[in-house]
């Protein structure tokens, strides 16, 4: 007797187990309106907003007195894995003191090389550089990829080095 | 939109009176092969684009939104892809049984679409033993699955081939069962007394609990032999590429795939019809007012949302549940849907010898 109660009651729970499943799929589908995660790419584009930590490439944030918080420290270039970060840098005398002292002269970003690890983020002793949100990357030929992040004329941000 | 015996009666005596008799019913064979021919692509076409609608809305997607409007176009598109692909074919295939297969599965599906009653008067071919002759050409299907996996000379195809043949032959005794549960109750086979039997209601309402379970079982048993949802083995993408027709290209594939989409339609149409009264309206018996609203609307629209309700019902499940393994498959139907389906036989018997169903 034991076996066949257990064999209805079997049969019940799996009804109850299903019907429970077809409820989740069925939240879905009656709330899909709201829910559908899915974006229309090229239509959306004018009012895409990427999430906080998308990384779409390396740039260098400038102020608006054309500065930037690059020391030519070269940590970021030892970090990056594959090679992606060349810092050209000189030694020029300081305007304030006279000494001679490190600085850049070009930040070098080979885009086509980066595989947006970031860990050249984290390596950046005066966080001079973060990963922005631009992903439309595609470029008719491949020198264009060769970015340089210091704009030109651009010089060091007062006090970061303190 | 209501009757269409008077039209359907018009063209006839139209034919006759201009041609020979010969020759009149010829022209309606023509005609009517022609209507089923649009009517099976059109089916294809349309739940293909519901299907991946459907299943891109149950996973929070938004499916095909490129060609036309909501994507309206795509199956089009792909059809005409599909009509300029290269048939291609494996060397050491069996040439005549590889061709062939594809025509049993279409042409068993288009043999069964020929007994569905649409809507009053429109149906092509009223047989007194309406409901045994869907079981019997809908099991020839099968024969096509096998023929396709074995003149692949393809493992997997015949791996699928096999396992289709196991699930469809178990479970085609439980279909089976589930329609003889509700014959107990209607008295004939024939689908147009079946559909004029429920018009005081529907006999998943006046067969109360038996007739609920039949219901349950029927769909369980049909999504599994429709080679659908969960029980997609024989296709299991995952495991065989694509079961029986991997070695399928272009419309011959198409011919397989567009036979799954009718296969599923066929399916609908039979529980429409035996569970939910095919064409017939929602009535209740006593009420004069309700039941005059619910006969303005035409019949063959109360068909098809039946039909749709019941195609979306075995979507839900195919994209809910994970596929069975093939043990599990077979214990669900020789352990489970077997035994429930012979008590639940006698328990409808019971039911109809004591009169304990509405509306006798």
């Amino acid at each position: 007797m034991n076996s066949v109660i257990k064999y209805f009651s079997d049969i019940a729970h799996g009804v109850k187990t299903l019907w429970k499943g077809m409820m989740v799929t069925g939240y879905y589908i009656s709330h899909a309106r709201k829910e559908i995660i899915t974006q229309q790419y090229p239509e959306n584009r004018d009012t895409l907003q990427m999430f906080n930590r998308f990384r779409g490439e390396v740039i260098m944030p400038h102020n608006e007195d054309n500065e930037h918080r690059c020391t030519g420290c070269q940590a970021c270039e030892i970090a990056c894995p594959n090679g992606t970060i060349e810092i050209i840098w000189d030694r020029k005398p300081d305007p304030e003191t006279g000494k001679k002292k490190k600085s850049i002269h070009t930040f070098v970003y080979h885009l086509q090389m980066c595989t947006m690890c970031a860990l050249c983020i984290p390596a950046c002793p005066t966080d001079a550089i973060i990963m922005g949100q631009d992903f439309e990357h595609a470029v008719t030929d491949r020198s264009k990829l060769t970015k340089i992040l210091n704009k030109p004329g651009s010089k060091l941000m007062k006090g970061v080095e303190e | 939109m209501y009757d269409f015996t008077d039209l359907v009666r018009s063209i006839h005596e139209s034919l006759v009176a201009s041609l020979s008799p010969g020759m009149a019913a010829l022209v309606e064979w023509i005609i009517i092969g022609a209507i089923f021919l649009g009517f099976f692509a059109l089916l294809g076409l349309v739940l293909v684009y519901v299907e991946r609608k459907v299943c891109a809305f149950f996973q929070l997607r938004l499916g095909p939104m490129r060609v036309g409007f909501w994507g309206t176009a795509q199956t089009l598109a792909d059809t005409l892809k599909l009509l300029l692909k290269e048939p291609i074919m494996n060397k050491r295939a069996d040439k005549f049984l590889f061709n062939f297969a594809p025509f049993i599965i279409i042409i068993s599906s288009l043999i069964v679409l020929s007994v569905t009653p649409f809507a009053p008067g429109l149906q092509a071919f009223d047989i007194n033993i309406g409901l045994f002759f869907v079981i019997a050409i809908s099991s020839i299907g099968v024969v096509g699955i096998l023929l396709a996996g074995w003149a692949s000379n393809n493992k997997y195809s015949l791996i699928g081939a096999m396992r289709s043949g196991a699930q469809i032959v178990s479970y085609e005794l439980s279909v089976g069962l589930a329609l003889m549960t509700m014959v107990v109750l209607t008295g004939s086979l024939q689908l147009s007394e079946i559909i004029a039997s429920q018009a005081d209601g529907w006999w998943i309402f006046k067969g109360h609990i038996p007739a609920f379970i039949a219901f349950v079982l029927f769909i369980v048993a049909s999504t599994a032999e429709v080679n659908r949802g969960p029980f997609d083995l024989a296709e299991a993408e995952s495991e065989l590429t694509a079961g029986f027709h991997t070695e399928y290209s272009g419309m011959k594939f198409a011919f397989f795939f567009l036979a799954e989409f009718v296969n599923m339609f066929i399916v609908a149409v039979i529980a429409a019809t035996v569970f939910l009264g095919g064409w017939m309206p929602f009535h209740i018996g006593g009420l004069d007012g309700f039941n005059q609203i619910m006969d303005f609307i035409p019949p063959i629209l109360w068909f098809f949302g039946k039909v749709a309700f019941i195609i979306f019902l075995m979507m839900w499940f195919k994209w809910t549940f994970p596929r069975l393994r093939i043990d599990q498959l077979l214990t669900l139907e020789w352990k489970y849907l077997l035994p429930l389906n012979l008590m639940n036989i006698v328990l409808m018997a019971f039911v109809v010898y004591m009169g304990w169903y509405f509306g006798n």
